[in-house]
């Protein structure tokens, strides 16, 4: 029983690191139709300047800002610069180019901050909390995790829902053509949501790295299991990426607590194929199904 | 007699690639007879990077599916290779293994494809990369069968007596183990890229061409879509588990570390480099890839970077080329030259032939 409880509690936590990296995938693909498979070493990035700064004597919380920020500028500048070009045309070229930039920004990390493995602090405890006379695997951390993902969601839907630009943004990302004949600077809602995305993914790559090893290839499958969650909730919508994150972090969990850790990327694989196969839409498609 | 001759090079593309593949044997002979036992080794590694990257470009370049988990496919092949030549007892002969390791390639293959068919662009992207992922996981699960982190090691049987006799024949020299491996690679690669080569040229490739450009009106004139994308995804795997075998082979292991999703997206880069849908475009981003690595880290080296860093600039250069590739020549290396020669055909009259072979 003990060991059902800690698995779940463990898998909701990655789950809810998941989430943030598949809200951070749909937002892209929500805008410009790409899904950003470079998102990850962009978090592996940003998460490295974070270790830079906090290697140099400062504190773990103006790392964390540093990331996020790194994280929202080189955003804004891969879109500007590579991704622009290809918006909108064929969809292959817009895969290569993503996978080109996964394998630029990983030969750039490990020429400057070199390929081992370096650990990362964690700004909480990482003792289980005591509960009664048993140890439960949710530590502070875990606790940080999940809020700080709530509170980036909560953001999220204040920031589309309540607010102006929210508003430009949604109406780029639904209909370019329309949006920009109502006024709205189209390019620069996709250059804000490639930003904003970076900034979600960056955050999930903190939180992957606190307490544990990072080094340049450290996310790169979690690339793997945010796609799978963002394809669970159907890519287009942010609740179904949260959703479809934390499922996806309890199913792995579980692979890795009763059958082994080293069948969870091929669990991840098979839950993809079954979802694609069974609901090519998402499990929460409710309108006719999307060819995919 | 002349006549005779251009009417069979016009009209039989088997007897054109027949002679095309005799040609390259001579041209792989001298040059590996040629170069030093080092270089060969590398060339061996040119010739599985680029059967795989040959099959990779059937799929991508003729079919427009995109694969990221060919590195993954290899692997299968790489292990059929290793549990058939545990030791220098094992009495298998190399062709049958090579035949087993395209065999059991094949059967992963069409299941992955038959799952493929399905998808579209990066949702295909997506599920192969979870493959590519997936795959060292099971070698770690199956510690027992096929070891672990520290994988298979590959014992290669003895040269047979008559393949010693030919090879001093021949070339006049003694034939050593990494050449002889290199031999072989290189022979595989040239049967699998005449039979590619033929398949894009017949009734089959022109199907797959179809499916690429319009799926609508392919599947109007009657064909099939599910059939074309899953035969196109097994002809590619059955050149990826060759290419896996030729893998075990040159470096006597399969080892889950070497079929990591670096491999896969270097084996795409290949294909993009060369450009998308050209065999000869494969095999020079195979030698782009297992070239360009030593001259980059040299260049690093000479700069000031440690070896470890410097190493890591290889792929930072083909990452690169890759984006400049799809930002500036989406045709890739062969295919903007072609486009080159073909402006400049159009642009000088006196050169334009009547007889225009459509390509």
């Amino acid at each position: 029983m003990q060991q059902f409880i800690n698995t779940a509690l463990g898998g909701l936590t990655l789950g809810m690191v998941y989430a943030a990296f598949a809200l951070a995938l749909v937002l892209i693909w929500r805008s410009t139709r790409i899904v950003n498979f470079a998102q990850a070493p962009m978090a592996m990035m940003t998460t490295f300047v974070a270790l830079v700064v906090i290697d140099a004597g400062y504190s773990y919380w103006l790392g964390f800002a540093a990331a996020l920020v790194s994280g929202l500028v080189l955003g804004a500048v891969l879109e500007r610069v590579v991704v622009r070009p290809v918006e909108g045309k064929a969809e292959i070229n817009a895969v290569i180019l993503t996978l080109g930039l996964f394998i630029v920004i990983h030969g750039l990390a490990a020429v400057i901050f070199g390929n081992r493995y370096r650990s990362f602090p964690a700004p909480f405890g990482l003792r289980g909390i005591k509960v009664g006379d048993s140890t439960i695997a949710l530590n502070g951390f875990g606790i940080f995790t999940i809020v700080s993902v709530l509170i980036v969601m909560a953001l999220l839907v204040a920031l589309f829902r309540f607010t102006d630009l929210g508003l430009r943004m949604r109406a780029s990302a639904f209909n370019q053509e329309v949006a920009r004949l109502l006024g709205v600077r189209v390019g620069q809602m996709l250059t804000l949501g490639w930003a904003l995305a970076a900034l979600v993914g960056s955050l999930a790559g903190l939180l992957i790295a606190g307490g544990s090893l990072v080094h340049p290839g450290f996310m790169d499958s979690v690339v793997v299991y945010g796609f799978v969650a963002a394809v669970l909730g159907g890519l287009d919508s942010p609740l179904g990426a949260v959703v479809g994150g934390l499922l996806l972090g309890l199913s792995l969990s579980f692979v890795s607590g009763y059958v082994g850790s080293q069948l969870v990327a091929l669990a991840a694989l098979v839950i993809l194929m079954l979802v694609l196969t069974l609901r090519p839409g998402g499990i929460f498609a409710q309108t006719a199904e999307r060819r995919v | 007699m002349r006549e005779r001759i251009s009417g069979l090079w016009q009209h039989s593309t088997l007897a054109r690639h027949l002679i095309g593949a005799g040609a390259a044997l001579l041209v792989v002979i001298a040059v590996m007879e040629s170069v030093s036992e080092f270089r060969s080794i590398q060339l061996a590694s040119m010739a599985y990077l680029g059967i795989a990257a040959g099959g990779l470009t059937v799929l991508t370049g003729l079919n427009g599916q995109i694969s990221l988990g060919h590195g993954a496919l290899m692997a299968f092949g790489a292990y059929t290779a290793a549990l058939l030549l545990p030791d220098r007892e094992s009495s298998t002969p190399l062709v049958l293994v090579i035949i087993a390791a395209v065999l059991v390639t094949l059967v992963v293959g069409i299941a992955v494809g038959v799952a493929a068919a399905r998808l579209h662009g990066p949702y295909l992207a997506g599920a192969t990369l979870a493959l590519a992922v997936a795959v060292p996981g099971i070698a770690l699960f199956f510690k027992e069968t096929l070891g672990g982190e520290q994988g298979l090691r590959v014992v290669m049987p003895d040269i047979p007596e008559w393949v010693l006799n030919t090879a001093f024949f021949v070339t006049g020299s003694e034939l050593s183990r990494s050449r002889y491996v290199a031999y072989i690679a290189w022979l595989t690669l040239i049967v699998v890229f005449t039979l590619l080569a033929n398949l894009a040229r017949s009734r089959v490739g022109r199907r797959w061409r179809a499916v690429r450009d319009d799926e609508v009106s392919a599947e109007l004139a009657g064909i099939d879509l599910g059939r074309a994308r899953v035969s196109a995804f097994m002809v590619s795997a059955a050149a990826a588990g060759a290419a896996g075998a030729m893998l075990a082979f040159t470096v006597k292991l399969a080892a889950p570390s070497a079929f990591s999703l670096t491999l896969s997206l270097t084996l795409l880069a290949a294909v993009v480099l060369g450009g998308l849908g050209s065999l000869t475009g494969a095999l020079i981003g195979a030698a782009l890839l297992t070239f360009l690595p030593g001259v980059v880290t040299d260049i690093g080296v000479g700069s000031g970077l440690s070896d470890i860093r410097a190493a890591e600039l290889a792929p930072l250069v083909y990452g690169l080329v890759m984006v400049a590739v799809i930002l500036v020549a989406p045709a890739g290396i062969v295919g903007s030259l072609r486009g080159l020669i073909a402006r400049s055909r159009k642009t000088n009259p006196l050169t334009t032939t009547s007889k225009g072979t459509s390509s």
